[in-house]
Order: structure tokens, then C-alpha cells, then sequence
């Protein structure tokens, strides 16, 4: 399959996921944003050498998949994707950091290899909260809280228009690359004589296509205003799921609760 | 090109933020103010088209590979550096959303580097004088070539900087310069290549496309100004906000730097030791690692030859295996425990 195909029925997929009716998805979107980001920044601030403290928020994108409904494998097929260039950068750290800070046995452990693993763990994360939120939201009801939170109308505008558009054109690109290839005999790339023509005409029709859709557009009406018309009321279960995890996350990020867990069980123990 | 939240810090983040947002703003209040409610819907079209054409591989001529455009330079071209701005500022917003192709913190940074520099650096700069009157077909191929090239590179150079101010990574300043900016010379002369064959077919095919966005959009001087007035907050806010958390988290950033320079200081009272040893005991976020703190080094070395060698060895070998042994436990049980919720919840969700 073409890479544009792949990554468009990815596009699609995540579109169809964040539709579905479950706890998670009748949120308001900006609780569900704000909570993310208080989530990444309570990731990424924690020192660069954390480990364990950083576990207990694995327990947001669990529950999050877990009654959101959501399929673990497109979210780590996505991570995989992701993954070999942070890895690329911070698999340095080991090589350049040498600092012994922990000994088990005879194997002694250096500071670049603590902060690699926490790098890996805050990627992990932080991509998959990312897709969470909008596999939970879906891109109208986000662009509705990014509105409420002050983006100006023009962006949000803009950022809508062209997510309808990417499916509209993306159809018509699939289809000329796929009769591309078809024709040559080169194996993947676009060849260098064809460059031009290729995204030229593709561009050309491009802009004919807004003309047609702005004409039909302002047959129905359009004033350069575009009304959303979903809105969304603060519920109690909204307000519950903000206070619940922001808490969740301070206490996360000020106590090292695995720490603690296992001082609690090493004493029971004893 | 897209960095990811994993290497960025909140405050290289925020800074960057709150960059673009200003940036973006401004870009906002300008389109919205010459608009035209016809560009709406050409601005969506055409932040679509780049989003799919990014997604083609190209061959590149005369090596094996293939690379792909990432279109700023394109946009700023076809719709003027305002509305350019914004519709990349869109495409790179889907990207994350959806792709998770750099990350929700590092929007911000991603928006300004991969966008920002080519909409109000690169087109203003370097494209447009050098196209300004009756431009030639020579002209223009020149001119995307070389907008690219400096685009991309300092967008690049924009990349190094936030990541080695973040601290997360270890990679020094030359070697990631190195690293970076080679890659992206190639990354910026096929990005040239590729803007410039379509705008020429563009002039050809259809040349009032272009000559609407060259007058429709004069270049006046308040923009270049306020966007240097932008870089010049910004560099202050981040220098700001990065001596704040120096001093507030002694174990990242200025351990990092000792690291590198490999020379602690010598003579410091002893006051200023105990204290940072007690601010480290309050922030110190690995207990079970017995992560070497700067102070203790510090407070070490200014003791003398011979003490810094007792120190040293009374310091290091000595892990307390009892709490190491209490973090690995609690960590397996956390794990489990997020686990077993998540399971659990599932099944309640049905």
C-alpha cells in the first residue's frame, strides 16, 4: 500500500474511534484537554533521571483506553512509528554520560542509562495521551475548546476547513499517485521530471476544487463565519474527572508513590 | 524535524509557546483584516494539499533515496507569509493530533521552526527581494533553493537550541550542531528543488495564481520588525525562565553543565553547600538511585585532595539496597496496579 493510503486510513480509523459514545467520549473537551496537559507537563517536569516516579501516571492513558474503548494497537503502532528518532537522540545519553550512580552486584549502571529509560518512559507517555485525547474527542469538539480557551476564530476556522479537506483531496492524490506508479517503472519515488507537473496539477485542481466548494458554500450562505453547533455543559462528572486527576497528577509528581508502596509492603513484610 | 515532548522541557516549551502564540496572533489579526472570505477556504485547500503532499516520497536524483516536501516555503509563496503562517500552523497541529508526530508541549517549538521560520524569515527575507521585480524562471529556482536551504537551517539550528536548553539530552552542543545541520542542508536543497519545479509549473500553467498573493500581500516594514521584537522576547524570556529553574533544580541542568566543563567550583562557603545539599535532600526525586547530587561534589571537592577521595568512596559504592529494593517493588506493583485498573474498567465499561 502507498504510505499516503496507509496514513490516511490511520486518519480515518481515529476519526471513526473518537465518535464512539462512552464515558470518556461525553466529556466536555476543554476538561479533557486541560487535563492532558496538565498531564504532559507533570511528565515532562519531573527531573531527568526519574524512573520510578513516573510510573503511577501510566495509570491515566490505562484507564483512559480502558473505558474510552479504545484499541491499544493503533496506539502502539503509532508509538512505534514514533519512536526510533527520540530513541536515536537519546540513546547518546548512555554513550556520553558515564556518571555511576547505582550498582547491582557487579553491574554498575551509569546516569545516561537511568535518563535514557526515563526518556523512553516520558515518550511513551506523552504520545500516547496525545492520540488519547483525540481518539476521546474528535477534531470538532477539540477545535470547540480550543475556541473556548481564546485560539482566535480564524485559526480554528482554518484548522477545521482543512481537516474536511484532507479527505477530500487526499482521495484524488491516492488516486494520481496510484496511476503513477502504475505507469513507471522506477519502484517508489516520484521521479525528479515528474515533480512539477505532478504536485502542479494536482495543485492546480486543488485550487479549482476550494473556487467550487467556496461558489456551493456561498450559495448556502457562508459569511466567513463558521458555527458550531455542537455545545457542550460543564457536567459533574466533568468537574470530578478534573479534580481527580489533577490531583492524581500533583501527588504523582511530588511523592514518589512507588517508593512509598514498596517502603509500605518491605515493612509489612518485615 | 518534529521534536517530540519526550526531549523538551515545560519551561524551553512554554517559551516557545508562547512565541508562537504571540506570532500566531498577530498572523491571525492580519488575515483576518485584509480578508477576503474567499482565502478561508483556499487556506484550508491548500494546508490540505501540503498535508498530502507531504505524505509522497520523491526519488532524488542521482542517489537511491527519497524525501518529501514539508511545504512553509510553498504556502508563504501561494498565500502570502500571514496566511501561510497559519495554515501551517494547522497542518503541523493535525499532525500531532493525529499522528502524534511531535508532541502536544513541543507544538509550539515544532510550529515555529518547521513553520514560522520559513513563513517570516526565509519568504520575507530572502525569497522575496530576490524575486521582487520581473522574476525570471532562473530567478525563482534560485531564490526557493536558497529561502529553503537558510530556512531549514535555521530551523535546525532552532531544534538544537531548544533541546540542548531543555537539558534531556546529553548530546553536546558542536556534536548535535553537526549532527543537524548537515541532513538538513540535503532536507532544504530538495525542499528547494520541489518548491521551485511547482512554482514554475505554477507560473506556466497558471500565472495569476501567483501575481494575486505578490500584490495582495506588500511587505511592509512593521512585520519584520515585530517578529524580531518576538525572537528578542523570546530569547530573554528563555534565558530568564532557564536561570530560574538552574537554581530551583540543582540536579538537572547544573549538574549537566559541571559535567561538561568538568571543573565544580573550588571555593564556595560552606554555607551555600549545606544548603543546596538541603534543597537537594528536599527535591531529591531518586532516593533509591543515590543520585550523586552536584553540592555533595562540590562540598567534596573543597575539602581537600584527600578528603575527596574518602568521600568519593564512602558516597558511591554505597547504594542502600533496602530502599533501591522498595522502589523495584513499588514500581512492579504500580505497574500492575495501572494494569489490573485499566482490565478492570474495561470490563466495567461493557
Amino acid at each position: 500500500m502507498l504510505k499516503i493510503e496507509a496514513n490516511w486510513l490511520d486518519l480515518r480509523y481515529l476519526d471513526a474511534i473518537s465518535t464512539q459514545d462512552t464515558l470518556i467520549h461525553r466529556l466536555n473537551p476543554c476538561v479533557k484537554l486541560i487535563t492532558t496537559l496538565v498531564f504532559i507537563i507533570a511528565v515532562t517536569s519531573s527531573s531527568k533521571y526519574e524512573i520510578t516516579g513516573l510510573l503511577p501516571f501510566f495509570l491515566f492513558p490505562a484507564v483512559l483506553v480502558a473505558l474510552g474503548n479504545l484499541p491499544l494497537s493503533l496506539i502502539l503502532k503509532r508509538l512505534l512509528i514514533i519512536a526510533p528518532f527520540i530513541v536515536f537522540i537519546g540513546i547518546f545519553n548512555p554513550l556520553i554520560d558515564h556518571t555511576p550512580v547505582i550498582n547491582i552486584g557487579s553491574l554498575v549502571i551509569s546516569g545516561g542509562w537511568i535518563s535514557f529509560v526515563s526518556l523512553t518512559i516520558r515518550l511513551c507517555l506523552t504520545v500516547t495521551t496525545a492520540l488519547i485525547l483525540v481518539a476521546t474527542t474528535g477534531i470538532d469538539a477539540l477545535c470547540l475548546a480550543l475556541l473556548k480557551i481564546g485560539v482566535p476564530k480564524i485559526i480554528v476556522t482554518q484548522l477545521l476547513f482543512m481537516y474536511r479537506y484532507i479527505h477530500v483531496l487526499v482521495e484524488e492524490f491516492v488516486r494520481c499517485i496510484t496511476a503513477y506508479s502504475l505507469r513507471s517503472f522506477h519502484g517508489e519515488g516520484v521521479q525528479f521530471r515528474a515533480w512539477g507537473s505532478l504536485l502542479g496539477q494536482l495543485l492546480l485542481r486543488s485550487i479549482d476544487r476550494a473556487n467550487r466548494i467556496y461558489q456551493a458554500m456561498l450559495c448556502r450562505g457562508f459569511d466567513g463565519e463558521v458555527r458550531l453547533l455542537r455545545t457542550r455543559t460543564l457536567t459533574g462528572a466533568d468537574i470530578i474527572y478534573l479534580i481527580f486527576w489533577v490531583t492524581f497528577f500533583m501527588v504523582g509528581r511530588w511523592f514518589n508513590l512507588p517508593q512509598l508502596l514498596g517502603n509500605l509492603l518491605m515493612g509489612v513484610y518485615k | 524535524m518534529h521534536m517530540a515532548d519526550a526531549l523538551i522541557s515545560p519551561a524551553v516549551g512554554g517559551v516557545m509557546w508562547a512565541a508562537t502564540a504571540g506570532l500566531a496572533a498577530y498572523a491571525a489579526k492580519k488575515v483576518q483584516s485584509e480578508l477576503d472570505d474567499r482565502k478561508v477556504p483556499l487556506m484550508g485547500v491548500l494546508g490540505a494539499f501540503v498535508f498530502a503532499a507531504q505524505m509522497i516520497n520523491f526519488s532524488i536524483p542521482g542517489t537511491g533515496s527519497s524525501g518529501h516536501l514539508c511545504g512553509g516555503l510553498l504556502l508563504a509563496i501561494l498565500l502570502g507569509p500571514q496566511a501561510a503562517a497559519l495554515t501551517i500552523a494547522s497542518i503541523l497541529t493535525i499532525q500531532c493530533l493525529f499522528f502524534a508526530d511531535g508532541g502536544l508541549l513541543a507544538l509550539g517549538a515544532n510550529i515555529f521552526n518547521m513553520g514560522f521560520v520559513a513563513c517570516f524569515i526565509a519568504y520575507p527575507l530572502i525569497y522575496k527581494p530576490l524575486t521582487a521585480n520581473s522574476p525570471s524562471q532562473g530567478r525563482i529556482f534560485f531564490a526557493s533553493l536558497l529561502a529553503a536551504v537558510i530556512g531549514l537551517q535555521l530551523g535546525a539550528f532552532g531544534v538544537v537550541l531548544a533541546t540542548l536548553f531543555s537539558g534531556i539530552s546529553e548530546l553536546p552542543f558542536s556534536a548535535f550542531v553537526l549532527l543537524m545541520q548537515p541532513i538538513h542542508l540535503a532536507i532544504g536543497l530538495v525542499e528547494g528543488l520541489i518548491t521551485a519545479v511547482i512554482v514554475l509549473f505554477i507560473m506556466k500553467e497558471s500565472p495569476e495564481i501567483l501575481q494575486k498573493t505578490a500584490l495582495g500581500q506588500p511587505l511592509g516594514p512593521i512585520p519584520v520588525k515585530n517578529v524580531f521584537i518576538t525572537l528578542l522576547i523570546a530569547a530573554v524570556l528563555t534565558s530568564g525562565a532557564l536561570s530560574w529553574f538552574a537554581s530551583a533544580n540543582p540536579d538537572g541542568l547544573e549538574w549537566s553543565i559541571t559535567n561538561v566543563t568538568g571543573a565544580p567550583e573550588l571555593n564556595v562557603p560552606a554555607g551555600i553547600h549545606s544548603f543546596f545539599a538541603e534543597i537537594q535532600e528536599k527535591t531529591a526525586f531518586l532516593p533509591g538511585y543515590n543520585v550523586k547530587p552536584p553540592a555533595e561534589e562540590t562540598a567534596a571537592a573543597s575539602v581537600g585532595v584527600n578528603a575527596v577521595e574518602t568521600e568519593e568512596t564512602a558516597a558511591w559504592p554505597a547504594v542502600d539496597s533496602g530502599t533501591s529494593l522498595a522502589g523495584l517493588i513499588g514500581s512492579v506493583m504500580t505497574l500492575a496496579l495501572a494494569y489490573i485498573i485499566g482490565k478492570g474498567l474495561q470490563r466495567f465499561a461493557r
